[in-house]
């Protein structure tokens, strides 16, 4: 009989709630059974409630069994689970499930298929292709076909990425810099780190056409160092370009150069913000930086540089590989292509769903996560990081595009959702985002550093009911001190989950 | 100032000279002396500076600046408990506070014995089974009160 294969995932998410220990378990049972089999460590489909999810290799296509624990195992084989047998925990094929069956994956369409290290089976999964279209179109056309596209900035601002390639383009220097903004400090995110985990070739592709795009010849991908399982393949797939001519002096024998590195963050989320990222890179203190001069024109040591986020690099090989129209086709309004959603917090089926622009939130939380993890209504979302709006359940109609969400005074952001059941105080979550602020500031400027930290010392007294509606008032005002007062995005936008709190869970604050 | 032994000296210069000639090498040559010592003593801040031509403030300023870089010994694990909002919504206070109290340590506290220290992280991207936990780069997810307590009991062990 052929060895069977047999999938279980590596992603840090299914590692955390017993991965490792399923595999080791296969991997013995099949070892007492003298059944041959072939394990892959493949990336997560991201449907996290299922994890571990084990997929077996079948003539039609992949079963899926989960969510797996080592002690399920032996059961597992008595079922003769590598012939597709039936299980309690057998969830069909993996493919055909509603939660999956129903995305768009163009960024995603080989995260939880492949071996996340195998060159060869990125290759064979597509890989590569967009390099080699890449290489015979030259940068003009490159960047016409990502302008084309559509591709707005997946990291949460939104700025059209052609239209940042073509201000590096055209900065003359003698050294142009691509750099990679791995820093996923948004807490309800998670994407970037299930696609450098699950197919960090996909970033690398994309950095690489990146830099035949705009002439540059050096890359860095700034990792936060909570992610070493990202920091692990990433450094694997670079080392296995480097080895086939994918990364180097010249690639696949064009004469174009590029070399790409990892540098790991230190645990500051502010360097999640580019300028003060790039003040990271050359290795200083994660201080901002005042634009202009933008890092399009005078970035990574003085010099022209692309900031992109993970998903907005990882869009790049397949609209090089279809074509700028297929990505536009996607989408609603100004909002084109695909957004990878990250449904988390108190939800009963939490995970990634790639999808279309202009998909609702309530279609999200409901059709998809199946509502509150404790069963209760779920009261609150926070849309788009600590730093994102509360919406009540009355904006759950919102569909998820950049432009509605910034007509409700909230934004997408990198597309993190959080739900919280209706034991949440929105008065403490307002304090914690200005706690968050005071821990995470930079400090150079004051509205941040200061405004944070006495919005604290005021939320405290609000709590506590000491001249309640005098208090309140100062929050609105410092509020607005810190969204038109600070020079980043950090003090600027922690008004957004305070007021959004005050405006739609007012009781909270009165109680 | 105390003075570094010999053993962690040499580690330091040898760092120091691997690293820096990389473009911006102080982050990495931080991170391979915290790798190889468990935190970044305060007598190596001198070694370093030389090294690079900083002032031994210019690179003091960095360490203090970024919340992973630690200047005294840690435990012998590290545990690291996340406390952003997607933990906070699946209860995340409980967790916290009986961690606090198992342990006998608040925050960026290391126990009595040694075995562990406990720092808070803001988010580990494992928001779709919250709470999460991180202990010595190891992932969990789901860490109620009661998991808490198996998974350290493990590490203990270790």
């Amino acid at each position: 009989m052929a060895s069977v294969t047999v999938f279980v995932p590596r992603d840090a998410a299914a590692l955390s709630l017993g991965a490792e220990e399923v595999a080791q378990a296969i991997a013995a049972e099949a070892d007492a059974r003298k059944i041959d089999i072939t394990i892959v460590r493949n990336g997560t489909r991201g449907m996290v409630w299922l994890e571990p999810l084990v997929e077996v290799a079948l003539s039609n296509g992949r079963v899926g069994y989960g969510p797996v624990s080592a002690s399920d195992v032996r059961s597992l084989f008595d079922a003769d689970f590598l012939q597709g047998g039936r299980h309690a925990l057998n969830v069909g094929p993996v493919e055909k499930i509603p939660y999956f069956a129903t995305q768009q994956r163009l960024t995603f369409a080989r995260v939880g298929v492949t071996d996340p290290v195998s060159l060869e089976d990125y290759i064979a999964h597509d890989g590569y292709q967009g390099l080699m279209r890449s290489l015979s179109l030259g940068p003009a056309d490159i960047i016409k076909e990502v302008t084309d596209s559509g591709l707005r900035g997946r990291g949460g601002a939104a700025f059209p990425t052609g239209i940042k390639w073509k201000t590096v383009a055209d900065a003359p220097a003698d050294q142009k810099y691509v750099t990679c903004n791995a820093d996923e400090g948004d807490s309800g995110t998670f994407a970037d780190r299930m696609l450098m985990e699950g197919d960090p070739f996909c970033l690398i592709e994309g950095m690489t056409i990146a830099a035949i795009a705009v002439g540059a010849t050096e890359g860095y991908i700034y990792l936060r160092c909570e992610y070493p399982h990202a920091h692990r393949a990433l450094n694997a797939a670079i080392e296995a370009a480097y080895a086939e001519d994918y990364l180097g002096d010249n690639i696949r024998g064009s004469g174009k150069q590029f070399s790409l590195a990892v540098r790991l963050g230190a645990g500051a989320y502010i360097c999640g913000e580019e300028t003060s990222m790039l003040e990271s890179l050359e290795g200083k203190r994660g201080e901002i930086r005042p634009r202009p001069p933008l890092p399009a024109i005078k970035g990574l040591f003085g010099r022209p540089t692309i900031v992109n986020n993970v998903m907005s690099l990882a869009s790049v090989p397949i609209i090089l590989q279809k074509g700028g129209e297929f990505h536009k086709h996607f989408g609603v309004g100004r909002s084109r292509g695909t957004l990878t959603v990250q449904l988390g917090g108190n939800i009963k089926r939490g995970g990634l769903i790639e999808k279309a622009f202009g998909v609702t939130l309530r279609e999200i939380l409901y059709d998809y996560g199946g509502g509150s993890a404790t069963g209760r209504p779920i009261r609150a979302v926070q849309v788009g990081g600590p730093l994102g709006a509360y919406l009540p359940e009355s904006q759950f109609d919102t569909p998820l595009d950049y432009e509605a969400f910034a007509n409700i005074q909230a934004m997408l952001g990198h597309g993190g959702i959080v739900a919280f059941d209706d034991t949440v105080d929105m008065a403490q979550m307002a304090r914690y985002a200005m706690e968050f602020c005071a821990i995470e500031s930079c400090g150079k400027c004051t509205p941040c550093r200061i405004g944070s930290t006495r919005g604290v010392e005021v939320m405290d007294r609000v709590i506590s009911g000491q001249n309640r509606e005098f208090h309140l008032t100062l929050v609105e005002e410092l509020c607005d001190t810190m969204l038109n007062g600070s020079l980043c995005g950090l003090g600027g936008l922690v008004p957004y989950p305070v007021q959004s709190a005050m405006r739609h869970f007012r009781a909270d604050f009165l109680k | 100032m105390s003075s570094l032994d010999p053993k962690a000296t040499e580690v330091v210069a040898g760092v120091v000279s691997r690293l820096k000639d990389k473009p911006g090498a102080l982050l990495p040559i931080l991170h391979a002396v915290q790798d190889a010592l468990g935190y970044i003593p305060p007598a190596a801040v001198p070694i370093i500076a030389d090294g690079l031509n900083l002032s031994r403030a210019e690179v003091h300023g960095v360490i203090s600046f970024y919340h992973y870089f630690r200047d005294t010994k840690p435990g012998r694990h590290t545990i690291h408990l996340c406390r952003a909002e997607a933990c906070q919504s699946m209860n995340q206070k409980a967790t916290e506070t009986h961690a606090k109290q198992t342990l006998g340590v608040d925050y960026h506290g290391t126990t009595a014995n040694g075995t562990f220290t406990f720092e808070p992280v803001y988010c580990l991207g494992n928001c779709a089974c919250s709470p999460a936990m991180m202990v010595d780069g190891e992932l969990y997810g789901r860490v109620t009160p009661q998991r808490f307590d198996d998974i350290v009991s493990k590490w203990e062990k270790q």
